[in-house]
Formats: C-alpha cells, structure tokens, sequence
C-alpha cells in the first residue's frame, strides 16, 4: 500500500470529524398535509364518454391555439405545450375499454414543487400547484421529477414556459369552475372541496362496488394527490397511465437526506473549518522540513 | 305558430311540390306582419316580447323608421336577395315596417327628383334615418370611379352619413370593399369603413348577404334604436360569430376525416366533407348553415356540395383561391383517440451514426495514444 | 514551484488549433440557431426526456472530469501529499475549463436562460429543499474559486510579459493571494464535496423512473466516490498527452503513485454499489434485466479493470496508465449516463438520442475547451518547464522528491 495508513486515516478523520459534529440526525421531513380548502377533481373513467369537450374546452379557456394533427385539428397525443388536458383511449387484450382523462394531479407534496429552484412551481390557494414564469429559468427539473409525467414544456419557442393545468385558476377567483369540469355533459369529471370529493368517491365505492376498482387513487398514492380517479372493474390503474406509487411522496426521501445532510449549513461550515485547520497544520509542517512520506 | 300552408302563386311555384309562401290571403295583413316580426325578432335572437315591440311601432302606431339606401360599386345582389326574401316579403317590409325613402332600383322617380327625395328625407329624418349602403366606394383619384348625380360616391357617403341615426355596410363590397378590392383594385375601392371614418358602423357581409341578417339588425333598430352586438368588424355578432365550420352539417365527417378529394367521386357523392377541395369554412364567419338565404333551406354552396367560397371575410373570399385549403381556426379534437401512452421522443438514424462514430474515434484514438506511448522507451527517471 | 513551471511557447495558431476553432465556430452557429429558433429545433429532447446529452456530459460528467483539481488538492493538501503538486496547475486549470464549459452548457441548455441571473441573487426566492438550487449555487462559487485559484499563474505570466501596468498589478496582487491562498484551497475542496455528491442526489427525486439498478439512496455517495476517481483518471490522460504534444518530461511516477492512490476507491465505490444492491435485494436484477443488465455488467467492467491492471502490474508502464485512466474516466462517464439518460424510463415507447445539432455543439465547445487549455498553456506557466528534465537527471528523483514542499501558491518574487 502506497498510502500509509497513518497519514490515510488522519485525512479521512479530520474531514469526518467535521460531519460528525452534526446535530441528532435526521427528523424525518415532515409530512405535508393537504391544506383544509384545498380544492380538486374527481375523474370517475366509468361515466367518461371520450367526447373531448373538455379537451375544447381547457383550450379555449387556456388561450392554448394551434392545430395539432395535419394542422386541422386539436389532436394532442400526450400533454404538451399546448395541451394541459387529454383524453386518451385504452382497450385491454379481453376487450375492455376505457377513456382517460390526464392533467396536472396538484399532489399534496408535489416532487415538482420540491425540486423548483426558485419556486416558479409552488402549492398556492386552495393546494393548486401554480407556475410563475417569471421565478422560472427554464432548467426542467420539474419534469424529470414528476412521477406522471405532466409538466410539458414549449420545445418549440424561443421564449418557452412550462405549461400545465392550473384548475383554471383565473376562473375560480372569478366565481367559476375549471372549464373542463363546468362542460362535461356526463358529469364524469367534476370539481369540488377535496373532502367532498373524496367522500363522493367512497360513497360511489360502497354504493356500486362491482362497477369499480375498490380504490380511489390519490387518496394515498404518492402522498396523497388532489386529482381522484374511480376506474372500471378489470382496469388497472397502471392501465390508465397512474403508476403505483406507494404512499410516501416522491420527494419525501430525498429532501430527508438533504434537510439531515444540510440542516442549518452547519455541516458544510464545520467541514470547511476542519478543511482550512488541516491545510494550515500541513502547511506549517511541511515549511519545518519533511513530508509524509510513504514508507 | 303554424304557418298556413297555400298553394304557391303562379311563376312562385317549386318543382316537386308546394311551396311555404306567405301570402295574405289566409292570415290578414295585421296577423301576417305580426308573424313577420316575430321570425325578424327571432333571427336577430331577441325575445318574442321583442316581436311584439316591433309591431307596436311600426305597424300599430305606424312610426315607419325612414331608410336611405345608397348603390355604388355593387351589382345590386344585395337588393336581389333582399326581394327574395318572404318573411317579411319586400313589399311588405316596404309599405308597412319602413320607410324606404331612397333606393335607386326600386324608387319610381329618377333624376334630380329622385336626389330631391333623398335630401328631403334626411333633413326631416335627420338624426334618426337608417343609411344602408350597398356597394364598395372607390377612393383612387378622388373617387371619380363612381359618381351620381355629378357626385363621387365618398362625397354622397359623407354628406349622408352626416345625420344618419345608424349606418349599415349591406354585402362584402360595401363591408370591406369585396369584388370591386380584389386584386389589383384598380379603382382603390374600399368598404364604408375604408371611407368613412370615426362613425359605427354595421357591416353584414356576404355575396350576396344574408337578407335576414339584414333585416333583423335593420328591424331591431327601427324599434329600439338600438343595434345587436358587434364584433371587432363591425358584424353583429348573432349573425358572423362563429365560422362556417362550427356549425356545418358536414362536421362529423371533418372529425371522421372523411373528406371528397375530386368533385364527383364517390366521396362527394356520398355528402362528405369538402375541405379538401377548398372550403373556406374554417376561416369565414357566417351563419349560412343555420339560416337559409332564400325560402329554400339547402340552396347554399356547402349544401349543394360546393366547397364555401369565404365570401363574407375580406382577404379569403375573392383572394385566396379555391382550391387551396386554409388553416383551421378553432380546432377541435378529431373522432379518433390517444393511446393512453403513446410513445414519443427522438432518436435518429443520422445522430445515432454520429453519436456512435465520435464515440468510436475517441475510444479508439485513445488507445492508439496508449500504445505509441506503450512503444516508447521509458527514460531512467521514470524508472522512479 | 513556480520556477518549475513555464510557458510551454510556441505558435498558437497550428493545424490542429484551426481544427478546434473550426469545430468550436460550428458550435457556435449551431448556438445561434439553438437560441433563435428554441430548443427543439436542434436537440431531440422531448418531454419525457427533458435532460438530455447536454446535462448528461457537459454538466455532470464534464464537471466530474473536471475534478482533476479536487483530487489532487485532496492528496496534496489534506493528505499532504505534496509531491504530487507538480501536476496541480494543469489540473487546476483543466478544472477551470471544464468548470466553465459546463456552466456555459447550462445556460445554453437553460429554456429561460435570461432569468439564470435571478438564481445566485434573488435569495429571498430560495427553495432550499431544491436539490438543483444547491448544486447551482455551489458550481457557480466553485468555478470562482478554481479561476481564482489559477490567478497565480496568469499573473506571473503577466509579470513575465513587457507591459508594465500588468508587472505592478501582478506585483502588488500576487503576495495578498498566496495569504489568502489557504482559505480558498479549503473552499475548493469543500464545494465539489459538496456538488459532485449532490448531482447524485438530483436523480433521486425521479424515483422509479430510474431503473432500480441505479436507484439508490447512495447515489450522492457512489457519484462522489466515482468523481474523485475520474479526476485522478482525467489527470493521468492529460498530464501523458501534454507532455507528449509539448515535449515535456514524462510524470510517469507520480502517475503510478496516483493509480495505486485510485485502486482502493475504485473498489470502495464497487463494494458500496454492489452491497446497497444486496442490501435492498436488487442483486437478482443484475443478471433478469435484458438490456439494463449488460449496461450494468459494462459499468462493472470497466470499474474492475483498472482495479486489477493497477494491483497486478508492480510498476505499469505509462500506456498502460493511459489505458487505466482511460477505462476509469469512461466508467465514471458511463455511470452517469446511466443514471441520468439511459437507465432513465420515463414512458415505455419514448426514445431520446442526442440529435446531431446537440451532438456538434457539445463537440465544439469540447474542442473550444481544449483550445483554450492550449493557448493558456502555451502562454502562461501552468505546465512543468523543459529545464527541469535537466535538473531532474542532474539531481536525481529522489532530491526533487525530498525538496520543501511548496506553498500553495508560488512564492512571490523569484
């Protein structure tokens, strides 16, 4: 060994004294909870009839424009800067259909919020996940953090934003609701308080229980999400493009281990301080002759 | 309501069949223009309370709101499809529910008697007339393109426009100056806006224009001197608000993409979709579809399997070609569906070549390095 | 040993210089395309892979190959190795570079780059929970420092040249910087801890869309780990090219010293990887993952290789250092392209490749890169002088070895 062990061990102490100088680690972050008038969507696939009317209808009360197939219609194949709402279509290998509609799940502690620099994406009013282009830079963090996928971003412009549904977030400060919810003509996707919501959906459960999927997913998954969805017996909800996700947030574990690591910047500084005492003693140790050398 | 059914009057008559015509002889005048402004009420969507308003004024209390109707560079199909219309049929509209008090084609004076009558008629309705100009205005070389009566046509339109109590811009050349501006436009036609500034005025588009559009602004003015509401255009709103496309008949078959590719073809036969061939539908704004021209629902391009010309908006009627297809305006989703994930990304052919063959010459040119270094003789310091 | 290093001289402008400005020029009208007409117009990033070539090597890996300062600040001045400090300077320098062409690759990558100005300001806007924020923060200090770190040679440099206004800057600066030297070191050792571990971190908050292969808790740990290693590597290649395309003195022993210096981290990293996947039950994945298996069992590949070429070969040769470094280096770059592209599934039937615009600017700012290191070299004492060879043979290695170990920066005056 060309390293002596003494002089291996010496290096490797100092710095670690200096971490070692942290507070009790780790209080497990927090578990955020969802605020008391938060607001959100119960989507129940089994009433969805795949007119698209919401599709329309986010457009037009989004400003969202262009023409998306041939340029002769509004054909968006996934969320993109240019839709926020999308209804999909899934038809299983023994025949079973389903729509799905897609947008933003506004989770409870939402990996996009987590993970924004300068909190352009945060949990605003009523638990909606809002955008401020102007604390945005552009980095896309939020897309590779989120775990359905839904952050799309203007590939396409100069000057591109991040785009996704805000639950029409104009609308509600006017008195209204989210356009996609106000012109469902089945009322498959509707908009209310969470716990109504969620109470709905259970109600649903216990009252047609061979018509769905026992589970409402979001009521847990990933933290908790104030986006519901109810889905026909038989389809997964992996299926409909919602993936398992367990019950812990997506940045629960993440932020544990950096809140721990950083908490207060105490360990940093205290590294930099065991840092600059080992330069200085090795600095007067060398100028009084003779390294450490290996044997 | 019901409408008595008569037997057509001779020269009125429809091939294969009776036709719905009004005629007085089954209702009484009274009761026929009562119904008469209940239809008008109805195509400008005002209330029947509205309808009844509208009698009141006009026919029971006999206030006939004056109208001074203006021709300049037009080919009176205006005016043409206004005599057509039947309810109110014209002479109807003409002896009871206004007063028209200047029209070059139907006035039976002439001359300086005829320009006599127009004046009179604005100085004692001033204030209070409806003007409605039919025809664009030329302005190259001060307007001497068009002159009656020894006057350019920009001079009639202001002197008239002066003490007008509203303004109506009848048919696309009087709107935005329509075949008269096409290109070159030789005359510098222009629409009553183009002439005539600072003034609100109402455009209804068309070639020729809806005469209910017409009417319906027309009657509700005269009845509650005020008018619907405006687009950015000038064109009311119940009438140019959506395009084509939004309410066509053949949608569903634009959402199918079931289109006709060449006149004829089985597709075309079958009534599908004519964008292909060049329908303007999806740039046009007009109300076509919902409210038929003449007393025949269907007799209109779309419905006789004619790809929309675009005729009632300035720079696609009379300027694009036909044939040429035009983006959509308001699109919406078509009848087919995503996959729930449909996949997406890039990975190209050429940038997986280049990718590869950097990668490849770098790897490898390192390891050429390695050996010419292998192939040195190590000198005795770095023996160490 | 400031007298020990000189400006390698020479003319600049050589073919091969040409070739790289060529190539940096393609760049940059590539750029210019990229900024006017968007992102999507010359990348192949999409939605679902919206980091793509230009965050996978000019930001995590090009800053880890980078670290050739941070390792052998580590061996020198916290280990007190200091006969390694001859190879500082280059390093500290390619730091600098690559530092550099990483931060510039991040405004470049950046939608809404005009704003990038508001992150190390507007601090009442901070998201300390952001993992990105803090490895921003720490990149932009860090690439201060490395510049500040290599001001020494610049100004010794301009105390060389004629101009005298630049001789009294240089004069007057040179002293309070060798002073202040210490504090700075210790800061440049103390922010790539900091960052290069972080970078790690970042894929953390992607979950399963990781592959459990590469999923890990210890991602802050193994990338730390793993760039420290890669520095070493990067310092082997360039220190056996430099001396090589500029004539100087071979630094095989100090090479050797730093492989045997690796050897043991490269196994650390392996053992930590491979038991977090024992720990958690993911060995099974290694072998019943298809494709995701061979990428694994390659990153392993080229992580045992050196291990072995290192600890079998009593006195390897310099090739064979190369090709070590090499494999090092190309494990450290795999690992990461892993963790943040390939093993990155987002969707299934999505696809991203770098396109050929991201491609070509990603070389030319490379070879913009290298350029630069050339023209610094060439002009400014970073690299070790020809007369050393000289004093070398006459004295002998072992004097050299055993002379006082420099301050951390040259003494001022000659």
């Amino acid at each position: 060994m060309s390293l002596s062990r003494r002089s291996l061990l010496k290096g490797l102490a100092t710095a670690g004294a200096g971490i070692a100088g942290l507070p009790a680690a780790g209080q497990a972050k927090e578990l955020k909870r969802r605020p008391d008038d938060a607001v959100g969507l119960l989507y129940d696939a089994t009433k969805c009839i795949g007119c698209k009317a919401c599709m329309t209808a986010c457009r037009e009360a989004n400003g969202l424009t262009a023409a998306e197939r041939d340029g002769k219609w509004y054909d968006p194949q996934s969320l993109s800067g240019n839709a926020k709402n999308v209804i999909s279509f899934y038809r299983g290998p023994k025949g079973e259909e389903s729509f799905m509609k897609m947008q933003c799940m506004h989770c409870v502690d939402p990996a996009c919020v987590s993970v924004c620099m300068l909190g352009a994406l945060k949990k605003g009013d009523k638990g909606i996940v809002t955008y401020d282009a102007d604390a945005c830079v552009g980095c896309r963090y939020c897309q590779v953090a989120c775990p359905f996928n839904v952050p799309a971003f203007e590939w396409g412009k100069a000057t591109p934003k991040i785009v996704k549904c805000e639950l029409c977030r104009d609308r509600l400060a006017q008195g209204k609701i989210p356009a996609c919810a106000e012109v469902c003509p089945r009322h498959a996707v509707i908009f209310g308080s969470y716990t109504e919501l969620l109470e709905e959906a259970h109600r649903r459960l216990a009252t047609e229980p061979k018509r769905y999927v026992p589970k409402v997913y979001g009521e847990k998954d990933g933290g908790g999400t104030q986006v519901l969805y109810l889905t026909a017996a038989g389809i997964p909800f992996e299926k409909l493009g919602l993936p398992a996700l367990g019950e812990k947030s997506v940045p629960s574990l993440p932020e544990t281990i950096q809140h721990t690591i950083y908490k207060g910047f105490l360990a940093p500084v205290v590294l930099y301080g065991a840092l600059g005492a080992v330069i200085f003693r090795n600095r007067r140790k060398s100028a009084a002759g003779g390294e450490e050398g290996d044997a | 309501m019901s409408f008595t059914v008569v037997k057509a009057q001779p020269g009125g008559e429809l091939p294969g069949g009776e036709a719905l015509t009004w005629s007085d002889g089954g209702l009484g005048r009274r009761e026929f223009l009562r119904r008469a402004c209940i239809i008008a009420a109805g195509v400008v969507g005002l209330p029947s309370s509205a309808a009844a308003k509208m009698y009141e004024e006009t026919v029971v209390k006999g206030k006939k709101p004056s109208v001074i109707w203006l021709h300049f560079q037009e080919c009176t199909g205006c005016t043409e499809s206004l005599l057509r219309a039947e309810h109110p049929p014209l002479d109807d509209l003409l002896l009871d529910l206004i007063s028209l008090d200047y029209h070059e084609t139907l006035l039976a004076a002439a001359g300086k008697q005829a320009e006599a009558a127009r004046t009179q008629a604005m100085r004692a309705n001033a204030g209070k007339y409806i003007l409605v100009v039919e025809g664009a205005i030329p302005m190259k070389d001060n307007g001497i393109y068009c002159k009656v009566g020894g006057k350019t046509a920009v001079e009639i339109l202001n002197e008239c426009a002066a003490q007008a109590g509203a303004i109506i811009a009848i048919g696309s050349c009087a709107s935005w100056g329509g075949i008269p501006s096409s290109d070159p436009n030789p005359t510098g036609a222009v629409g009553v806006t183009g002439a005539l500034k600072g003034k609100t005025v109402v455009t209804i588009p068309g070639c020729p224009a809806n005469p209910y559009n017409f009417l319906g602004t027309a009657l509700q003015f005269a009845t509650f001197g005020t008018l619907p509401a405006l687009d950015s255009k000038g064109r009311p709103k119940f009438a140019y608000g959506r395009t084509i496309h939004e309410d066509c008949p053949r949608r569903p078959h634009f959402d199918a993409g079931r289109f006709a590719l060449k006149y004829g073809d089985q597709g075309h036969r079958d009534g599908w979709c004519l964008y292909q061939l060049g329908c303007k539908g999806p740039v046009t704004h007009a109300n076509c579809s919902l409210q038929p021209f003449g007393e025949v629902p269907g007799a209109w391009p779309i419905g006789i399997g004619h790809p929309c010309f675009g005729c009632t908006e300035q720079f696609v009627g009379f300027s694009i070609a036909q044939s040429t297809t035009v983006p959509i305006e308001n699109p919406t989703p078509s009848t087919t569906f995503a996959a729930v994930n449909s996949g997406g990304g890039k990975m190209g052919v050429a940038a997986v070549g280049v990718g590869g063959a950097i990668l490849g010459a770098v790897v490898s040119a390192g390891y050429k390095f390695s050996t010419t270094l292998d192939a040195e003789k190590p000198s005795a310091d770095e023996e160490a | 040993m400031s007298h020990a290093t000189a400006p390698v001289g020479g003319r600049i402008l050589t073919k091969p210089m040409l070739v790289l400005l060529g190539l940096f020029g393609l760049a940059a009208a590539l750029l210019l395309w990229r900024f006017i007409q968007g992102l999507g117009a010359v990348t192949a990033m999409s939605d679902r892979y919206p980091w793509g070539l230009w965050i996978a090597y000019d930001v995590v890996t090009g800053t880890a190959l980078a670290c050739g300062g941070y390792a052998l600040a580590i061996l020198i001045y916290i280990l007190n190795k200091g006969r390694f400090h001859p190879l500082i300077r280059s390093a500290i320098l390619t730091s600098a570079l690559g530092y550099t062409l990483g931060g510039f690759s991040v405004i470049v990558d950046l939608g809404r780059f005009w704003n990038v100005w508001k992150v190390p300001t507007l601090f009442w806007k901070w998201n300390f929970s952001s993992i990105l924020l803090e490895v921003a923060l720490c990149i932009m200090a860090y690439m201060f420092v490395l510049w500040i770190e290599l001001a020494p040679a610049f100004l010794e440099g301009a105390k060389a040249a004629g101009n005298p206004k630049l001789r009294r800057l240089a004069e007057t600066t040179l002293g309070p910087l060798e002073k202040a030297m210490p504090f700075i070191v210790a800061l440049g050792l103390l922010l790539p801890t900091m960052h290069q571990s972080s970078l790690g971190s970042l894929m953390m908050l992607a979950g399963q869309k990781v592959h459990p292969l590469w999923q890990t808790p210890l991602l802050p740990l193994l990338f730390l780990i793993s760039c420290i290693c890669m520095g070493y590597g990067v310092v082997v290649l360039e220190s056996a090219l430099s001396s090589t395309y500029f004539g100087l003195p071979r630094e095989t022993p100090l090479l050797r010293r730093l492989g045997r210096v690796v050897a043991p981290l490269l196994g650390l990293y392996l053992v930590l990887r491979l038991g977090d996947l024992a720990i958690h039950g993911k060995l099974g994945l290694i072998f019943t993952s298809g494709f995701f298996s061979v990428l694994f069992l390659a990153e392993m590949a080229l992580f045992v290789t050196p291990i072995v070429m290192f600890y079998t070969e009593a006195k390897p040769k310099l090739g064979q250092l190369f090709r070590g470094a090499m494999m090092i280096v190309l494990a450290g770059a795999l690992y990461r392209f892993s963790t943040f592209l390939v093993a990155f599934r987002p969707s299934k039937g999505w696809v991203y490749f770098p396109s050929v615009g991201e491609t070509l600017i990603t070389v030319g700012l490379i070879a913009g890169e290298i350029a630069a290191y050339i023209f610094v070299v060439k002009k400014f004492p970073i690299l070790q002088s020809r007369p050393q060879r000289a004093t070398v043979r006459r004295l002998g290695a072992d004097v050299i070895d055993r002379l006082p170990i420099p301050s951390t920066a040259p003494a001022s005056g000659d």
